[in-house]
């Protein structure tokens, strides 16, 4: 389909609105030790929070951007700016009646109340610095799981939370963890008691509505032993002319036989820098999986990874990405194998669009002296336009005998003959391409709870305008 | 004159060089450029990308110096055994052409080049200076491909005349000898139209001493010619080796390319294949044994310009002792290259605890309606299968053996020429015993 004019519309502009609101709390643009002794003012957080967001801000000015690998669109990111800190209150509320309209208008646009009430667990809304609403249902916080806000988590629940904050992703981890931890604010802290099995979802809903903002949320889920739950957060931003980063750390303990399900769609608008760390570490016979789709942003680097720290833990990263004119999605997987009989697994699917660019970078590192352990790692990339452009950059390292990776990466397009032979059956030629591109993903889509494949099938349905030349 | 001193120690790595050969005016200025180049560009660095998984240690360079004449010529040009039979043969010794043979004379007549690089320069100084390190080097060795344009560069210039069938192969020996020598062994190869040629480099070291070896070689093959180029690295077991490998295929034009690695203790390999018409095809092949401490890091490219072009990589290697290696690989489509199709993959097999392999296979895709897979996989022998081979009196040890050297026919096989892959089949298989016994 070299001369092909074709077009996909993806429905991107589901989340392009916004309302006027009052802010009481602003730290003004730029990022000094101000800003910060600003932010830990405003949230009344103790000395230890202040200092490590002090050594999180110095690590962030040291680090050059990663752009001797990474796009050197990271460069037209202008840090001064960037509003670091907008909120109108810090408690969030616990039934919507109580959040101010013009903030509950946006999440009843967005339909969260509605999909709290079919099959949520409990929910997070988070606008702009900080959360709005949060609530769990009544007789999942009987069993003991903890859903709150970071800031809630770490003043209440210091005894755990302080225990893992940062021990899984390290500030100095890269430029944007280190900028996450020195500015975080908002993000979810979960913690679910040993032989407890959340039955629905968790969901945490990321907004952001004013222009030239940050938001740093901050995540950590710790499972006890035996317990599970699954996670879901989904996101999005009125599109500006300006950019907006998004810059999160994602932490996920996953303890003996634990598993964690933690499910992202990232509907961003496409003025949005998307700048992601996410790790989970798997304890003995834990599970961690990470269900990515990445349909928004302007670029998106997200690579979530597995630590499999205790033997016969599990990794799995499924990942759909979607990128249309103008975006950059750079997305992948790592997994590390750190103890024996791990095995981890990536699938990863990716769509180009007119000029959009996917991309896969994995690392997969199997260290000396570890005893069967497995990898499988399979990206499959589907090029729709003539100029659309996709990559993939994976390394692999096995050290010694007893393990096995294989990795394979596969490069296509929806064929004529496909199109032809749909066309024939009385479908236009968009709606061939839709069927085709949503047939890709597939078996990946069904991998979403329910609610959210069919979400997902709508997101990526595709209207085609043009022809095949 | 190039007088200025190597950066690293003091010590001039290339003052012996400056008053021998006889080269042309634009090959001096060449050299000088190259060395201006060489003193500019920094070492590379652990964090750069194109050296991640190496060892950047390896590359100082203190100590190496340009080299005298070997000690015994007579006796190396008798060691300079391969194929038996070929179309010519020329053995160098520490950067010094020590015996050639030339080709029949049928051949001559009917146009077929084959002289040092040295004469060249001035006998066919236009093809030279055309193909002459034409391709800028890419894939991190910028400063080691300096060295070598600004070094005395040791090699042979091959030009296969339109329409022309070489039979036999034609071999290159390149010796070095003595502690720290270096050497920069160059081979370039012109198949004009239509025409069909094999040429084999053979690398060896004399002794066990460490040298430096930094070669290069450039391969340009024109509308419907065919190539297979082989080279068989043996180097010594301390000598660091570069071999930078560039290779141009025109519109329905074939080449094969084989980079065996024997020897050496840090390999450096870069393989540069570009398809500049409709029709090219490049197959880019490898065995590798890393065993001891020895590690082979090979950076390769497949380059697609234009349309309906093939590149087909395949590289294997074998790991043992403290063996390690890296591949790391990129096809390249580049926007208008449609109907491309391009696979590479990379298949280690792991015979040791303290071996690592690591591998990047890369894809950068900026055409739609293309054919590119890649894939890297990493095992080690299936116990069962040594088992199978065991029920029938096989010894393990041989067991071993006769299964790595199944895995690496899959590669050896696609050498057409018989007798060639004989002979690569048996060094191969040589190597492997005594890096199963290690």
């Amino acid at each position: 389909m070299s001369d092909a004019q074709t077009q996909l519309e993806i429905d991107r502009e589901k989340g392009n609105f916004r309302y006027d609101v009052d802010y009481e709390f602003d730290a003004g643009t730029g990022l000094t030790e101000k800003t910060i002794d600003y932010i830990c003012d405003v949230k009344g957080e103790p000395d230890w929070i202040r200092e490590f967001r002090k050594d999180a801000l110095r690590k962030f000015l040291d680090k050059p951007m990663p752009t001797h690998w990474a796009s050197h669109d990271l460069e037209n990111i202008v840090f001064d700016n960037i509003r670091y800190y907008l909120s109108q209150g810090q408690k969030p509320k616990r039934t919507w009646d109580e959040v101010p309209d013009e903030v509950k208008k946006t999440f009843d646009r967005l339909g969260i109340p509605e999909q709290e009430r079919k099959f949520l667990a409990g929910v997070e809304a988070q606008f702009d610095s900080e959360a709005a609403y949060s609530n769990i249902k009544e007789a999942v916080g009987k069993q003991g799981v903890i859903f709150v806000g970071s800031t809630e988590g770490l003043k209440e629940h210091p005894e755990i939370f302080r225990k893992w904050f940062g021990k899984v992703i390290p500030t100095g981890d890269n430029k944007f963890s280190a900028l996450n931890s020195a500015t975080f604010s908002g993000g979810s802290f979960i913690y679910v008691p040993p032989g407890v099995k959340v039955s629905h979802p968790l969901q945490a809903y990321f907004r952001i509505n004013a222009e030239n903002f940050g938001q740093f949320e901050r995540t950590l889920i710790i499972a006890d032993e035996g317990s599970e739950v699954t996670y879901m957060e989904g996101c999005t931003a009125p599109k500006f002319d300006t950019a907006t980063l998004h810059s999160a750390v994602v932490e996920l303990v996953a303890l003996k036989g634990a598993k964690i399900q933690y499910i992202t769609v990232q509907n961003w608008s496409n003025n949005v820098f998307n700048l992601v760390t996410k790790r989970g570490l798997a304890m003995e016979d834990a599970e961690v999986k990470w269900i990515d789709c990445n349909i928004g942003s302007r670029l998106t680097m997200k690579y979530p990874g597995v630590v499999m720290k205790g033997r016969r833990a599990r990794g799995e990263v499924i990942s759909i990405a979607l990128a249309g004119d103008g975006q950059h999605q750079d997305t992948g997987a790592k997994m590390i194998h750190a103890a024996d009989e791990t095995t981890s697994n990536i699938v990863s699917k990716s769509i180009s669009v007119g000029t959009g660019r996917a991309t896969y970078r994995g690392l997969v590192n199997v260290p000396r002296h570890l005893k069967g352990c497995k990898n499988n790692t399979e990206c499959d990339a589907l090029l729709i336009n003539t100029n659309s452009r996709t990559d993939t950059y994976p390394a692999i390292t096995v050290r010694g005998t007893g393990n096995a990776c294989q990795h394979e990466a596969s490069v296509s397009q929806v064929s004529e003959e496909q199109i032809f032979y749909m066309q024939q059956r009385g479908l236009t030629e968009g709606q061939a391409m839709s069927l085709s591109v949503n047939g890709f993903v597939n078996d990946l889509v069904r991998q979403f709870p329910m609610e959210y494949s069919v979400e997902l099938k709508r997101l990526i349905d595709l209207e085609m305008e043009g022809s095949v030349g | 004159m190039i007088m200025a001193a190597s950066p690293v120690s003091g010590v001039p790595l290339m003052e012996g060089a400056l008053v021998e050969g006889r080269w042309p005016d634009w090959f001096v200025a060449s050299r000088k450029r190259g060395w201006e180049d060489f003193q500019k560009l920094p070492l590379p660095l652990a964090k750069d990308e194109k050296w991640r998984f190496s060892n950047v240690k390896a590359l100082a360079l203190d100590g190496f110096r340009y080299p005298g004449a070997v000690s015994n010529a007579a006796t190396l040009v008798e060691r300079s055994t391969g194929l038996g039979e070929s179309a010519a043969r020329f053995v160098f010794g520490n950067n010094r052409l020590l015996s050639t043979t030339a080709p029949a004379a049928d051949l001559v007549k009917a146009g077929l080049v084959v002289m040092t690089l040295e004469e060249a320069a001035a006998k066919h100084a236009d093809l030279v200076q055309k193909h002459f390190m034409a391709q800028e080097a890419k894939l991190g060795s910028a400063k080691f491909a300096a060295l070598h344009r600004s070094g005395p560069v040791a090699g042979v210039f091959i030009r296969v005349p339109k329409d022309l069938v070489v039979g036999k192969p034609i071999e290159i020996f390149h010796w070095v000898e003595g502690e720290n020598s270096a050497v920069f062994p160059h081979t370039l190869v012109v198949c004009e139209r239509h025409s069909k040629a094999t040429v084999v480099d053979c690398f060896r070291s004399s002794d066990d001493a460490r040298a430096f070896a930094c070669g290069v070689n450039d391969l340009v093959v024109e509308d419907g010619a065919k190539l297979d180029y082989v080279a068989v690295q043996q180097w010594s077991p301390t000598t660091n080796a570069f071999h930078l490998n560039s290779t141009t295929v025109g519109r329905d034009a074939t080449c094969l390319g084989m980079q065996v690695n024997l020897g050496g203790k840090f390999v450096r390999n870069e393989n540069y294949s570009r398809m500049v018409a409709e029709g090219a095809r490049s197959d880019m092949l490898s065995v590798n044994i890393a065993s001891d401490e020895q590690m082979i890091d090979q950076r390769t490219f497949q380059d697609h310009a234009k349309p309906n072009a093939t590149s087909d990589l395949l590289y294997q290697n074998a790991l043992t002792g403290k063996g390690r290696t890296v591949f790391s690989g990129v096809i390249r489509v580049e926007p208008g290259a449609h109907k491309t199709d391009a696979y590479q993959k990379v298949r280690n097999i792991v015979l040791s605890d303290d071996a690592e392999a690591n591998s990047m296979p890369g894809l950068e895709i900026e055409a739609d309606d293309v054919r590119c897979t890649h894939g890297a996989t990493t095992a080690q022998i299936d116990d069962r299968e040594i088992f199978y081979l065991e029920a029938r009196g096989i010894r393990p040890e041989a067991a071993r053996q006769l299964l790595v050297m199944g895995f690496f026919n899959t590669v050896l096989d696609r050498l057409p020429d018989e007798k060639l892959r004989g002979h690569i089949e048996g060094l191969v298989e040589k190597r492997l015993h005594a890096a199963l016994l290690a």
